[in-house]
C-alpha cells in the first residue's frame, strides 16, 4: 500500500469532511424530529425531560470535552512527532469514551428499571407525548453511543499503528481523520444535551 | 518528517486547553441556566450556548480556523442545507 505510491492528504480529508456532512445531515433530521414534536406535544414532552437524569447527563458533556480535548492534542503531538504522547493521549481518549459508555449503561439501566422503554407498558399505557419522547431519546442517544463505540474502536485502531510507527509525523491523516471522527461525536452531544437534559 | 500535510499547522497544548477551558464554563453556564429557569429565554439561550460550544469545536479542535477555502464553503453549504430543512419544516408545522 505504502511504498512510492502517491499519497494525497487533503483529499482524504475532505473526504472525511464530505462523509462528517452526511452524519450532521442525519443527525439533524433526528433534531428535527425532536423539534417538530416539541411543537405539538409541549406539555407531554416537559413531563418527560423533567425525568432525565441531569447529573449523567452533565457528567457525560464533561467526559466527552475532555476526550475531544485530548484526541486533538494527540494531533498536536503527532505533529511534533511526540510518539509516546500520542499513544498516551490516545489511551486517554479510549478510556474517556469507556467511562461515557458505562454511564449510559448505568442511565439506561435505571431508565429501562422504571418502565421507560420504548414499548413498554407504561409508555403505552401514558399520554402519545410521551412515548414519543422517549423512542426519539433512544433511537438518538443510542445512534450517538454506536458513534461512540465506533469512533473508540477508529482511534484504538489507530493507536496500533502509531505505534507500529506507520502513522508518524511526516503521514498522519489517518489520525487526523479519526480526531476529526471523534470531535463530530463530541459535537452531536453537545447539541443533544441541551434537547434532551435541559430545556425541558 | 518530509512529507507532512502541505497546509500544516500545529494548534499548541496551551491553545486547546484554553478551548477546553471555555467549553467547561460555557457547560457550567448552560446548567445554571437551565436549573434556574428563566423562562421561555432558556430554550434560546441553551441553544446558543450549544452553537457557540459547536463553533468553539469545530474552529479549533476540529482545525476548521486554519483550513482552506474549500472545506469553509462547503461546512457553510451543509450548514444551510439543514438551516433551509429546519427552516422549511417549521413554515409547515406552525402555521399549519
Amino acid at each position: 500500500m505504502s511504498g512510492g505510491l502517491h499519497k494525497d492528504n487533503a483529499g482524504a480529508k475532505l473526504g472525511m469532511w464530505l462523509f462528517l456532512f452526511t452524519e450532521l445531515l442525519l443527525f439533524g433530521g433526528l433534531f428535527l424530529l425532536y423539534a417538530a414534536y416539541l411543537a405539538r406535544y409541549p406539555r407531554e414532552f416537559g413531563a418527560a425531560g423533567r425525568e432525565m437524569h441531569l447529573g449523567f447527563g452533565t457528567l457525560n458533556t464533561v467526559i466527552l470535552i475532555t476526550s475531544s480535548l485530548l484526541v486533538a492534542m494527540a494531533v498536536t503531538a503527532i505533529q511534533r512527532g511526540a510518539r509516546r504522547m500520542v499513544l498516551l493521549l490516545l489511551g486517554g481518549t479510549v478510556l474517556c469514551a469507556a467511562t461515557f459508555l458505562f454511564n449510559k449503561y448505568l442511565e439506561w439501566s435505571a431508565e429501562i428499571g422504571n418502565g421507560i422503554y420504548p414499548g413498554s407498558s407504561r409508555l403505552t399505557a401514558g399520554p402519545p407525548g410521551e412515548s414519543v419522547f422517549y423512542s426519539l431519546y433512544y433511537l438518538t442517544v443510542g445512534l450517538h453511543g454506536l458513534h461512540v463505540l465506533i469512533g473508540a474502536t477508529l482511534l484504538t485502531f489507530v493507536a496500533v499503528r502509531v505505534q507500529r510507527g506507520t502513522i508518524h509525523a511526516g503521514d498522519y491523516v489517518l489520525l487526523e481523520n479519526g480526531a476529526l471522527y471523534w470531535h463530530l461525536v463530541d459535537l452531536i452531544w453537545i447539541f443533544i444535551f441541551p434537547l434532551y437534559y435541559l430545556i425541558l | 518528517m518530509t512529507t507532512g500535510t502541505s497546509e500544516q499547522h500545529i494548534v499548541s497544548y496551551g491553545k486547546l486547553t484554553a478551548i477546553w477551558l471555555a467549553l467547561l464554563a460555557l457547560t457550567a453556564l448552560t446548567v445554571w441556566v437551565a436549573r434556574h429557569n428563566v423562562g421561555i429565554g432558556h430554550v434560546w439561550g441553551s441553544l446558543a450556548i450549544a452553537v457557540i460550544k459547536g463553533g468553539l469545536v469545530i474552529a479549533f479542535f476540529m482545525h476548521m480556523k486554519y483550513e482552506g477555502r474549500l472545506l469553509r464553503w462547503l461546512l457553510f453549504f451543509a450548514l444551510s442545507v439543514l438551516a433551509i430543512f429546519i427552516g422549511l419544516t417549521f413554515f409547515d408545522v406552525l402555521y399549519r
